[in-house]
């Protein structure tokens, strides 16, 4: 079982799905909300469902609306399982924590050049250094070592 | 983290719930981004327009208004951003009364916490504007570039949640730009021709934000060949702010803590690039199209100065808007709009002036579905930048292109 250590970490340990994509996050920008979808034509997860993924992406961005959007989004259960991110920004940071989301942060390589599109992973903050495991990998997935 | 007795009070309930929640949150905050203690802060500007909280938001406002006045009130002063309506327009923006129901909700619940509804993204220009070295919690994103960089202030992106958590504690983490080592430039751009209009502004705003595209980057710009204005800094970091998410930026020589370049970039830090007109030109005819015709003119995001007003009431004067013509300004600058008789220069010509409200912030979506929209023009890049993600074709035109497409004349013609 492969697992990548992150610098930070909050909420609790969860399993699902990743999404992956080498692109940002904001939920004013690129979402569609009532959806539950990518919505901004130039994501690079356009048209793909969020909601109970493990986002795996690069960076938050946006502006900062996202520190109320993840609250009202759980509330509807329209919310990703988890976001993990090579890089956040203070509003990322500020809405999981009124969320109650988790959400982890900074690792040693490329976290979305590492984890294959559609692996069951779990993410866990709780431990002294959260992690990220990757416990299974579909077999129609094309992983490049 | 560590906390005085006053705070550790507060962690323990005796503040009560709200400023209880509040110390938490700062503290969760915090310790995900290394801060060490809190610092106080003598503003707190929030952003949460109900497209954000959505019922939940609503509701969890409500419970934080119903508890003791003594425990729910706010210890500094605290404002708001705009708001989802302008309530005098909402019909004719075909608004839902859920809409509505809401926004009076949220207002209700702010109002009891103390905090003053300013509902304005131009505090800086028309409320109380920062000083140099003073810590804030301002939670726009144009709120806080413009202060942190025009005016020397210090506060990082404050979300509607933190900013309100500021309110009630007088306090936020200290992290990010609140620190001395995070203020220094971490890469130097040449501007080769200073732009001249406000959508220019806009475009090298967001130019210089695809090359930063980090929170913890801070741009520094050489060559800038003269003063801008408030409102060309206002485009400029508003833009820089929505498509790089900077928090702050220097000019050599014009900003205040870029006085002289050594203060905030070593001599050894190279000029990563330069952008030129071309590149100006060239970023305006990406996000213009093939269009030539729109559904919607709209100038907002930031809302306009009084200047601003008076330039688009001027480009009005003798003409008739034949599209649908949206200027959105703030609650204290619309009195004087309205006294100087700037408002019933662009009404008259068929415009609808709207206050204390942003465009994006006011179910974007929804409103492009009742009314038809798609197609928008505006001399904001912030605007364009967002609205993508909303399903309009956006386009960035200059003010004088935006009221001639407004009237009715082809874009390019």
């Amino acid at each position: 079982m492969t697992h990548y250590q992150a610098k930070s970490g909050m909420g609790a340990r969860v399993r699902g799905n990743a999404l992956v994509a080498k692109d940002g996050f904001s939920a004013r920008y690129d979402l569609d909300r009532a959806r539950g979808v990518f919505s901004r034509p130039d994501h690079k997860l356009a048209g793909r469902s969020y909601v109970g993924r493990v986002l795996v992406l690069d960076a938050a961005k946006g502006g900062v609306a996202t520190a109320w959007m993840l609250h009202e989004m759980a509330a509807r259960a329209m919310a990703p399982a988890a976001l993990v991110l090579n890089r956040v920004n203070p509003i990322m940071v500020q809405g999981a924590a009124l969320a109650d989301f988790t959400m982890i942060s900074g690792f040693g390589q490329d976290i979305t050049a590492a984890v294959p599109e559609g692996a069951l992973v779990e993410v866990d903050p709780t431990g002294d250094t959260p992690v990220l495991r990757v416990l299974s990998i579909p077999a129609v997935t094309d992983v490049t070592e | 983290m560590r906390l005085d007795q006053e705070e550790r009070a507060w962690l323990a309930g005796t503040g009560g719930k709200a400023r209880q929640w509040a110390i938490e949150h700062q503290m969760r905050v915090g310790t995900y981004l290394g801060a060490t203690d809190l610092v106080p802060v003598s503003q707190a500007h929030i952003m949460a327009d109900t497209e954000s909280l959505g019922p939940a938001g609503v509701e969890w406002l409500e419970r934080l208004a119903a508890l003791p006045e003594a425990q729910r009130r706010v210890r500094i002063p605290t404002i708001t951003d705009p708001r989802g309506t302008d309530f005098a327009a909402a019909a004719r923006l075909k608004q839902q009364p859920w809409m509505l129901d809401l926004e009076r909700r949220a207002i209700a619940a702010f109002e009891s916490l103390g905090v003053l509804m300013t509902d304005t993204c131009i505090n800086y220009q028309t409320i109380m504007p920062a000083v140099r070295g003073e810590h804030m919690a301002f939670g726009d994103t144009g709120v806080v570039i413009y202060s942190n960089s025009v005016l020397g202030a210090r506060s990082n992106f404050e979300g509607g949640p933190s900013a309100l958590a500021a309110g009630l504690t007088g306090r936020t983490p200290r992290y990010g730009y609140h620190l001395d080592e995070h203020r220094h430039a971490t890469l130097l751009i040449e501007v080769a021709q200073t732009p001249r209009a406000l959508h220019e502004w806009g475009a090298l705003g967001a130019l210089v934000g695809r090359l930063a595209g980090d929170y913890w980057q801070v741009p520094a710009l050489l060559g800038i060949d003269r003063v801008p204005s408030s409102d060309e800094l206002k485009h400029f970091g508003a833009a820089l702010a929505s498509y790089g998410w900077v928090a702050l930026f220097h000019m050599i020589g014009i900003t205040p803590e870029a006085v002289r370049r050594e203060y905030v970039a070593p001599a050894t830090m190279s000029v990563r690039t330069t952008i030129g007109p071309a590149d100006l030109q060239a970023f305006q005819q990406s996000q213009t199209g093939e269009i030539d015709a729109v559904d919607v003119v709209v100038f907002a995001a930031p809302q306009l100065s009084l200047i601003e007003m008076r330039a688009v009431a001027a480009l009005l004067d003798g003409r008739r808007a034949t599209v649908p013509l949206l200027i959105v300004t703030s609650p204290q600058v619309k009195p004087d709009a309205d006294r100087l008789g700037l408002t019933a220069r662009i009404e008259s010509a068929g415009g609808l002036v709207l206050a204390g409200m942003c465009f994006y912030q006011s179910y974007a979506r929804e409103m492009a579905e009742a009314n038809g929209w798609s197609h928008l023009a505006t001399n904001s890049a912030k605007l364009v930048n967002i609205l993508g993600g909303y399903g309009y074709r956006p386009m960035l035109l200059s003010m004088e292109q935006c009221i001639d497409a407004a009237c009715g004349r082809r874009i390019g013609s």
